[in-house]
């Protein structure tokens, strides 16, 4: 069988993978993959609880992670339209006026 | 420790189905290109192809060698990788959904019972929507790797119906899996065996979902021919408004399992209308245990081609929807009918249980 | 049926390096897709059948596509690489594998067992979830519906074209 160190070690490389892409992408759609990605990551360290001890609630967590992570990504994209038709780019670099 | 006896014959077994399920699908495919082209011609009171073969039946085996021959063209800036992916995703997915289709009583050979179905998921109408959402991407993967200004409207446009009707189509199978209960595909047919009993007076109609389920069938079949991109809501593909939308930019083999996915998606599409409004395989059985077995296939196979031709003769029949005229349909009626119809359902469902 | 977990993990992480590796949005989002079918599958081995064909029909068949819609009308390119500070990129890979390395011991740590699960396979399918969605937490999910309804009224909003 395999134990649930791997899943969560799954888990924590899919986690990690989706930090990096978010720190060193540069365009704004691949960023909000990598946010994707993460949220996945945490699903199946969801799910490898749930059926480790025996508790569905990790399960509709799991599903609750999914649905809000669907409106996010909905609202997201057209945050992300918006500002591609006010500065003709989609490089965070591009988007810098707010900075010091 | 190997594998036991009765895991050895079940992998065996799913071999020997899988392929033969393959080769009828495959098979079918072809031969209904043949009858599309007969029976549109008949409605168009024109022949078709009768030059080869008798009534023209070897038809089907001249155009795949014709597709086989012909020069795969390549667009110069097409997105090389994507472009060869689209109609292989098209394609495979569209005969991924069959896995789960039952096409009739399981029998018992020599101990082992052998079910007329791949694989028997107890959440299998999930799964074939699940497999129709994947769907969307293969055409507009091939609208965009073309390259091509009608492939990527095309492409967009066929995705966002596909992606309108699919929410249609999932309401209108709630009501269906409220009455029920369960979302295994074997378990919805199983449920619909024997007839309806009126008050204790058997009606000889038979229990099939179609007589509770009016306005769900209605829905979901309506939003299934849309889903496969058919007359009337083909505009997507529509050679007067897109030259050949999505598919424009692709020839020979590529462009043949685009079509080929359309087919197979269309008898997808027919066998779940049958399995969840018509009663599966239910059917006159009589005989010996050889033609019981097999009785129940036949009555299905029935059923289904009943929906694949009027399939056909909508194509040769009704003109197609515009594009807004199209998507306002989707949302704006049959999502609030969808709707309304599972509240009903479940109004009576409840009232029936208390 | 271990070797299938291995293989389907595999196959995520390596479609994950390519998410974040590709210069191409397009290519990113199709390693996306399949990160998320491989986590479907790795969810069947947990026994949660109703999440892994959530995942695929949510997630992998309408998120996936929005994403796509966007990159195809936006025309996303090639990505340039950054112009910014080099000592940024330089000192970056060493801290996230240093994270890695951190998070992977903890968990270690935290659960050395190697066997399997301690309880039974339990049943996961719609009816259960069903019953635990619609009392313990019907408050989350009628919160949720009204989230999405917000979602849906921003995004109609913030996407509209300035008339």
């Amino acid at each position: 069988m395999v134990p649930l160190s791997h899943y969560l070690a799954l888990s924590v490389i899919l986690f990690v993978l989706g930090v990096a892409g978010f720190i060193f992408r540069r365009n704004i759609i691949t960023i909000f993959m990598c946010i994707e990605l993460m949220l996945n990551a945490v699903n199946l360290a969801f799910i490898a609880f749930s059926r480790f001890w025996g508790n569905l609630d990790g399960q509709l967590s799991a599903f609750f992670v999914i649905v809000v992570a669907a409106a996010e990504a909905a609202v997201g994209l057209a945050i992300i339209i918006a500002l591609y038709r006010n500065r003709q780019s989609l490089n965070i670099e591009d988007f810098d006026s707010m900075k010091w | 420790m190997g594998i036991s006896s009765e895991a050895g014959f079940i992998l065996l077994a799913t071999f020997i189905k899988t392929a033969v399920v393959l080769l009828v699908l495959l098979t079918t495919i072809a031969y209904l290109t043949w009858l599309e082209r007969k029976v549109v011609a008949h409605i168009q009171a024109r022949w078709g192809p009768y030059l080869v073969g008798p009534h023209g039946l070897l038809q089907p085996l001249a155009d795949g060698v014709k597709f086989l021959f012909k020069e795969d063209i390549v667009p110069l800036e097409a997105d090389r990788i994507v472009y060869w992916l689209a109609p292989f995703l098209a394609f495979s997915l569209a005969f991924l959904s069959i896995a789960v289709i039952p096409f009739g009583e399981g029998f018992t050979l020599g101990g082992h019972r052998f079910e007329f179905q791949i694989a028997d998921l107890n959440v299998g109408i999930l799964f074939v929507f699940a497999v129709t959402s994947l769907g969307v991407y293969g055409i507009s993967l091939a609208g965009w790797s073309s390259n091509s200004k009608y492939s990527l409207f095309g492409g967009l446009r066929s995705s966002a119906q596909m992606i309108s009707y699919e929410l249609a189509l999932g309401l209108a199978v709630v009501g269906t899996l409220m009455i029920s209960g369960t979302l295994s595909l074997r378990q919805i047919v199983e449920g619909q065996s024997g007839f309806w009993h009126l008050s204790g007076i058997n009606t000889y109609l038979p229990h099939w979902n179609i007589f509770v389920q009016p306005v769900g069938f209605l829905i979901y079949f309506t939003a299934a021919v849309a889903e496969t991109n058919r007359v009337p809501f083909d505009l997507p593909e529509g050679e007067t408004e897109l030259v050949g939308g999505f598919h424009t930019e692709y020839s020979s083999m590529k462009f043949a399992m685009f079509f080929m996915a359309e087919y197979a998606n269309m008898i997808t599409v027919s066998c779940l209308a049958t399995i969840l409004f018509f009663g599966g395989w239910h059917g006159p059985v009589f005989g010996p245990a050889l033609l019981r077995a097999l009785l129940p296939v036949f009555w299905f196979c029935l059923k289904v081609f009943c929906f694949l031709f009027f399939y056909i003769w909508m194509r040769g029949t009704l003109p197609r929807f515009r594009y807004d005229q199209l998507m306002a349909f989707g949302w704006k009626f049959l999502l609030p009918l969808g709707l309304l119809n599972i509240l009903a359902t479940s109004l009576v469902v409840a009232w029936l249980n208390a | 049926m271990e070797i299938l977990f291995y293989i389907c993990a595999a196959l995520a992480v390596l479609a994950a390096l390519n998410v974040i590796v590709q210069r191409t949005p397009v290519y990113s989002a199709l390693s996306l897709i399949v990160v998320l079918c491989a986590l479907a599958v790795v969810y069947l081995l947990l026994g949660a059948e109703f999440m892994a064909v959530i995942q695929v029909i949510v997630y992998a068949g309408a998120i996936m596509v929005l994403f796509i819609f966007v990159i195809m009308l936006l025309n996303a390119g090639r990505e340039i690489p950054s112009q910014r500070s080099r000592l940024a990129q330089w000192l970056g890979a060493p801290l996230v594998l240093a994270l890695l390395a951190e998070v992977l011991v903890a968990i270690w740590r935290q659960f050395p067992d190697t066997g399997g699960p301690a309880v039974a396979a339990f049943d996961a399918g719609p009816e259960a979830i069903g019953h635990l969605l619609f009392r313990n937490y019907v408050l989350p999910f009628e919160v949720t519906s009204v989230l999405i309804l917000v979602a849906i009224l921003g995004a109609v909003v913030l996407a509209r074209k300035e008339s």
